[in-house]
């Protein structure tokens, strides 16, 4: 089968998206397949065109490759693809738009306020930013609506921080969301066509604090596959992940990221397309289930080729 | 079409992963790779004005000259120019920098000079010979992004003295000296890059030269002194290196030709009292044996035609150019509340935001206009210049300088109006990040018109 590659792009998660890439051509190599790597440019149309391609594999991360843009193309041009669908990505790129749709399909989610760069510009919101500490209360969690990574979401431990966490989050997104912090065990749950994979615990070393460029980091963070849970907590992560799953329209594989707190576990997102490298979450869930990564591959494939398994 | 080249394949998995967690040593653990590295992966990108770089322009070296001097060691020295070296550095390449050394009034002992791979070898084969995972280390803030990974790499605990517009503030200096003393502690060394400093392109001024030098032989401390860019003065008075005014008793000079000649070549050097240059040759010989014999080859050929002082003259004149375009478009361009240095040489301006701005933020707005700069963050080890940058002035033509500012001064304008919307119209300093003290954020006071 001729599988083209989806890489690269503008996304400032370009460099994550070459290295999940390079690992997913090597392995589709492996499987026999013939591997057509594309950088996501001017050119890709003019290429998917003429190489006719049986099947895209989108490793693209951010905006540009994962809410949604290149898959609407590919549906276009009518090449079957793998990962989530153009819905499914948009929802969760976005994820003010992920909350709500999470909270009216009754996914907890922590509580959330959102705004528009234009309502404090134009509209004079920032008049409601004294209300924050009565609605979410402090510390709270500062993010771009869209955007991937640890980019521009900072912690607001009172009033004051808030401003300036304001100014670095609307650096991403015209849409930024304040949300109450949970305090809890981060977990992660890949989901693969419906199915949970084991989760994933990530512990950051604590001399980091609220770093979170520090989360996925290898050597400051550990991760653990299987996540040591009760079973009664295994159960209801699990539950809320799959819940968020397929409130969100998701196919084929997802992540979910998850706290579980004192409440039981809150879903913080979805991303639609979770990295593939060698540090990423999803292959060493994979692998816990005794799933090589060539194998998970292949399955990725499998999926995206009979949709209606996923 | 031939086959692909071999290349390693990508079959870790996370089992391998925890296997070769286990197998890192202990200074990989500071090694850090960071969202603002995937970050700065996007500044390469096409279509992108990147401000960001340190490449000197490269492109006025004359590629008759270039070619000849590649002939000329090819059908005269090949069988040389392709072997081995010694490890010190071949004589020849010594007398270059010898007289390098003595357009800037420095008399070297050639007996005392090792060439290294760059500058940056200097860097590290200092620290490998003189700093065990704990020691101090002392630098400037902002200090050269550079030096830092080296730093980290031999597990220093480093200290950064604030600058301001006359360089390292000493008083600060003496004070953190006093502390460690206290504290039984005693710094391996203090590094400076004291004229066009990079990041923040200021020059230390006479006394505080005078001062650094006098505390070094009063407390018998050295100082690593780093000098890249002193040749490259466009305007003022040139004032004489930390090395000069020592004579290299407590003062261990780096030197380069990344900037007045190419950096491409990989040649530096480093200047050493005897004592420490046994310990340099010895992680030398470790590290790599010798430096690019070619590439020394190269610059005795070079030097041989005796122009060099002509070509540094010529770089002079490009870059004055180009500073005098980026403060200009500055000035035009950033806010009322932004400051900036106004380097007489070198290749870098600093400038400083409103404190609630955090450039590394920023720099992903900045990307969305096709422009990158460094953010302030990689100049310090403990998080501060958040809301400050670096801008190269040496890499690209007037034409981009004034564009890439614009665009930048595009986006932080927007920063500023937001941050005014959000505290209710009042773009004052900010109180977001009250541990910052006020002498941090805006280091530099900027010269010139622009402040109205």
């Amino acid at each position: 089968m001729k599988v083209a590659v989806l890489k690269g792009g503008r996304s400032l998660e370009r460099a994550v998206s070459l290295r999940s890439a390079a690992r997913v051509e090597d392995a589709l190599g492996r499987l026999g397949h013939e591997v057509l790597p594309l950088e996501a440019d001017v050119e890709l149309v003019k290429r998917l065109v003429d190489e006719e391609p049986d099947l895209a594999f989108v490793a693209m991360h951010g905006p540009g490759g994962e809410d949604g843009t290149a898959q609407e193309l590919l549906e276009i041009l009518g090449i079957p693809f793998t990962g989530p669908g153009v819905a499914a990505c948009g929802r969760c790129i976005d994820k003010v738009l992920a909350k709500h749709e999470m909270r009216s399909g009754g996914v907890p989610t922590p509580d959330w306020l959102a705004f528009n760069e234009t309502a404090f510009r134009e509209l004079g919101a920032a008049d409601a930013l004294g209300s924050l500490e009565e609605r979410l209360g402090f510390p709270l969690v500062v993010k771009p609506s869209r955007g991937g990574s640890s980019l521009g979401v900072k912690f607001a431990e009172s009033r004051g921080d808030v401003p300036g966490a304001l100014v670095s989050a609307f650096s991403y997104d015209d849409r930024v969301l304040l949300e109450r912090f949970v305090d809890g065990r981060e977990l992660a749950v890949s989901v693969l066509g419906g199915e949970p994979l084991p989760i994933v615990e990530a512990t950051p070393h604590s001399d980091d604090g609220y770093d979170f460029e520090a989360r996925y980091e290898i050597g400051r963070t550990s991760f653990v596959c299987p996540a040591q849970l009760a079973e009664a907590d295994a159960v209801a992560v699990t539950g809320a992940a799959l819940a968020a799953y397929e409130s969100l329209g998701c196919s084929g594989f997802s992540r979910v990221d998850l706290i579980l707190g004192a409440d039981g576990p809150q879903v913080l997102e979805v991303n639609a397309i979770p990295g593939l490298t060698d540090t990423s979450l999803l292959p060493q869930a994979a692998e816990a289930a005794g799933m090589s990564f060539e194998r998970l591959v292949e399955k990725i494939l499998d999926l995206a080729l009979t949709p209606a398994a996923a | 079409m031939a086959d692909p080249p071999h290349r390693r394949r990508a079959h870790a998995r996370s089992s391998d992963l925890e296997r070769y967690a286990g197998l890192f040593a202990e200074r990989t653990r500071v090694m850090r790779s960071s969202a603002m590295r995937d970050l700065m992966a996007v500044t390469a990108q096409p279509g992108v004005i990147s401000l960001a770089g340190g490449l000197p322009d490269t492109s006025t070296f004359p590629p008759q000259a270039f070619a000849a001097q590649m002939t000329r060691i090819a059908q005269e020295s090949a069988a040389e120019a392709l072997q081995y070296g010694p490890t010190e550095g071949f004589r020849e390449t010594v007398d270059c920098i010898v007289e390098v050394m003595g357009a800037e009034g420095m008399l070297p002992d050639p007996e005392d000079v090792i060439v290294t791979t760059g500058g940056q070898q200097a860097i590290d084969l200092i620290c490998k010979a003189l700093v065990d995972p704990g020691d101090v280390v002392i630098c400037e803030a902002p200090t050269y992004p550079g030096a830092i990974p080296v730093f980290c790499s031999y597990q220093a605990e480093t200290i950064q003295i604030e600058c301001d517009e006359e360089g390292m503030r000493i008083d600060e200096l003496e004070q953190t000296l006093e502390r460690l003393d206290s504290e039984g502690r005693r710094p391996k060394f203090v590094y400076s890059v004291p004229t066009f400093q990079n990041p923040a392109g200021v020059t230390m001024s006479m006394e505080r030269r005078r001062r650094l030098v006098e505390l070094a032989r009063s407390r018998e401390l050295l100082v690593v002194e780093d000098n890249p860019y002193g040749l490259l003065r466009f305007g003022g008075e040139a004032l004489p290196p930390l090395y000069q005014l020592d004579g290299g008793d407590f003062v261990i000079y780096i030197g380069t030709f990344s900037k007045i000649l190419s950096p491409g070549i990989r040649l530096g050097w480093a200047v050493t009292p005897p004592p420490v240059m046994e310990k340099v040759v010895l992680g030398k010989q470790a590290a790599d044996l010798c430096t690019s014999t070619l590439t020394q080859y190269f610059v005795r050929e070079y030097f041989g035609d005796g122009r060099w002082r002509e070509y540094i003259e010529s770089l002079i004149d490009i870059y004055r150019d180009r500073r005098d375009a980026m403060v200009e478009a500055l000035r035009r361009y950033f806010p009322p509340q932004a400051t900036w240095t106004e380097p007489d040489g070198g290749l870098f301006i600093w400038a400083t935001l409103p404190s609630y701005i955090d450039t590394s933020d920023l720099l992903a707005k900045a990307l969305r206009e096709d422009v990158a700069f460094v953010p302030g963050q990689a100049a310090y080890v403990d998080g501060r210049g958040r809301n400050s940058m670096r801008l190269n002035f040496s890499a690209g033509d007037e034409d981009e300088i004034r564009e890439g500012i614009r665009r930048i001064g595009k986006v932080v304008a927007e920063q500023v109006e937001l941050y005014g919307a959000l505290t209710g119209g009042h773009p004052a300093p900010a109180v977001s990040q009250p541990e910052k003290e006020p002498e941090n954020v805006v280091p530099f006071r900027k010269t010139g018109e622009g402040s109205a």
